[in-house]
């Protein structure tokens, strides 16, 4: 009888218990539902804001000029038209300029990568005298903003020499102003857009990987140099994808030193987009505003693409990238 | 045999600065160089020649007296960015952590929505952004106005639900400060994207088993969220906010005000004054932020 008792007792706890169960789960279900629902509020409308203005330029660049006075037209043009992207890329001189930009952006994000890994490795592996003084540079030359220091870089462009050797050989210093020599040369020595960032990732990123792979490549004969070409930066390339993304990116938008260096407009194609109202009004005799905006809309949308493809093509990549590039400090 | 008279760790520290040797030939070439050249002309009155060339001349503090007491505008563009950059500051933080775990949780579309929010990297800054923002420059006036009277109204009433949150008796300061921010929301949202991925990086590499192990002992998500996940991304809290800071103020009125009295009326004196001023105050603020951030902040190892 007694068993019998506590048989039922315990049948009826179990019972209770799943019961309990049965009603957190059901509560912790809805509780989920309503924090996906709120996530789902949140990330719709964030989204919206970024991508909103995107959109009414889109739909804007497609305007011709009746739409632009018509007040019954609001996102879809009555009467939609491929004039605008036609005077722009003619204006723009599509093409030839968005090669030059492209080669440039390139061939200094190579140069970006191979220096700051190049240090990053340097600050991340080998004891040195004064290395944390030097890290310490590297962290300034992050914080210090450009524009404290552009005005000896302007002159000493201005009037470049290494050592007095122009100087002596042709009468005079080179003015490298006005091309992209300055920018490629400030790449080279670590100093370009950004890469005290870049320098930094790449350190933290190599901090991270572990010494038994280099310990490994040393003891079967592979000198310093070999390990890190060959081993290291092999290893290193989701963080050598996000630093390739942010350069290219920020290069391609720079203004800064673009416009410091006045590197050629026929040569940034973001530059000449930013001219491109003025070159219309010039050229075509659009003068009002209203109309040549939709020019500059058509523009934007032509530069933006090429960059974009390059960015979801590396997308993938990049933020398996950053997630394991470690930039904790 | 030769004996080596170089020991592997000497050899090592070589080759370690011969890695780091092109950035530390750029920094004292373009960096120290450039500090002490600036530092200098900001103390004197500086010539431009015809060849490009210059001379300066040693007039004593006058650049900065004339930037502090006499200049129109510098005073106040200075104290309107500092503030600026003080407000958004501790917003742009939260916000972009609070984005950053949404984005971290599972969901459809994940890939696509982490698109979207790189975005304004892209849009957001350098020449895109000032095309923009001239060619809706060249709209104010006459035609602005018409375009505004015919865009289509959104139907809500914003004066409507500030005064009903004004009723609910909230401090003025607070609101004024919350409505400010919401005003800017695309400027905010613009300025945090690298941020979100910098925390999406952090709380990528918070390990799983704490997670495990506050479940298991019953703690609630609030719980979670300030006692493992807030600590463990705290040392990114301060790059964050150090990123943060430096990039408002590059893209800041200062730095404008700077730019254009080197290279447009070409007192290269003055705006050396300025830049140093505004960069020795946004340091100091730097200094003080990563001191109080870092007695806050949790290092795992």
């Amino acid at each position: 009888m007694k068993v019998n008792d506590i048989v039922v007792q315990l049948k009826r706890i179990n019972e209770d218990t799943v019961l309990i169960n049965k009603k957190s789960r059901y509560l912790h279900k809805v509780k989920a539902f309503l924090f996906s629902v709120l996530k789902f509020i949140i990330l719709l409308g964030i989204s919206y804001i970024i991508i909103g203005p995107v959109i009414s330029i889109i739909s804007s660049s497609f305007f011709s000029s009746t739409d632009v006075y018509n007040p019954s037209v609001f996102l879809f043009p009555l009467d939609p038209t491929l004039d605008n992207y036609r005077l722009s890329y003619l204006r723009l001189d599509y093409w030839k300029t968005l090669g030059f930009t492209m080669l440039y952006i390139s061939a200094i994000t190579l140069l970006q990568v191979f220096i700051a890994s190049m240090a990053g490795y340097g600050f991340a592996r080998f004891e040195f005298p004064f290395k944390g003084f030097l890290f310490g540079c590297v962290i300034i030359t992050i914080v210090i903003p450009t524009h404290t220091i552009m005005l000896p870089i302007y002159q000493h462009f201005r009037n470049w020499d290494v050592f007095g050797i122009f100087q002596a050989v042709l009468g005079h210093k080179l003015n490298l102003l006005s091309s992209e020599a300055p920018m490629v040369l400030m790449t080279l020595l670590g100093c370009g857009l950004r890469s005290g960032l870049f320098i930094y990732i790449f350190r933290q990123f190599f901090r991270g990987l572990p010494k038994e792979i280099e310990e490994a490549a040393f003891i079967d004969g592979a000198g310093m140099w070999y390990t890190y070409f060959r081993i290291m930066l092999v290893n290193a390339i989701p963080s050598v994808i996000t630093v390739m993304v942010f350069s290219m990116v920020w290069q391609y938008n720079d203004t800064f030193y673009s416009g410091l260096f006045s590197i050629p407009i026929e040569h940034n194609i973001t530059v000449r987009l930013s001219t491109l109202q003025a070159t219309i009004g010039f050229l075509d005799n659009i003068k009002d505003p209203n109309i040549s905006q939709l020019n500059v809309y058509a523009g934007l949308i032509l530069v933006l693409i090429p960059i974009l493809l390059v960015y979801l093509a590396l997308q993938r990549y990049f933020m398996e990238g950053v997630e394991r590039s470690g930039i904790v400090g | 045999m030769k004996k080596n008279r170089i020991t592997l760790r000497q050899k090592r520290a070589i080759v370690g600065l011969l890695f780091i040797m092109p950035w530390l030939i750029g920094f004292i070439v373009y960096y120290v160089r450039s500090l002490i050249l600036t530092t200098q002309f900001s103390f004197s009155l500086v010539d431009i020649a015809d060849t490009g060339g210059y001379t300066t001349s040693f007039i004593g503090l006058d650049n900065y007296k004339y930037a502090l007491t006499q200049h129109p505008q510098f005073n106040q563009i200075l104290v309107n960015s500092i503030t600026n950059m003080l407000i958004d500051v501790p917003f742009i933080t939260f916000f972009s952590l609070f984005i950053a775990i949404l984005l971290n949780t599972k969901f459809k579309g994940k890939t696509a929505v982490r698109a979207i929010f790189f975005l304004p990297i892209l849009l957001g800054s350098g020449a895109i952004l000032q095309t923009l923002n001239l060619a809706t420059l060249n709209l104010q006036g006459g035609a602005a106005s018409t375009i505004a009277e015919m865009a289509p109204t959104s139907g809500v009433n914003v004066d409507y639900y500030i005064g009903i949150f004004m009723e609910l008796g909230l401090p003025d300061q607070l609101m004024t400060y919350i409505i400010n921010l919401i005003g800017r929301i695309y400027e905010i949202v613009r300025a945090s994207s690298v941020q979100i991925i910098i925390f999406i990086a952090a709380l990528q590499s918070v390990p799983s088993s704490l997670y495990e192990v506050s479940k298991i002992e019953g703690a609630t998500t609030y719980e979670t969220f300030w006692k493992v996940t807030f600590p463990m991304v705290s040392p990114l809290i301060l790059t964050n906010v150090v990123y943060t800071i430096v990039d408002s103020f590059i893209n800041s009125d200062v730095v404008r005000i700077a730019y254009t009295t080197a290279f447009s009326t070409y007192d290269y004196g003055l705006s050396s004054a300025m830049s140093l001023l505004s960069t020795v105050i946004v340091c100091a603020i730097l200094f003080v932020v990563g001191a109080i951030i870092t007695k806050f902040t949790f290092y795992y190892n």
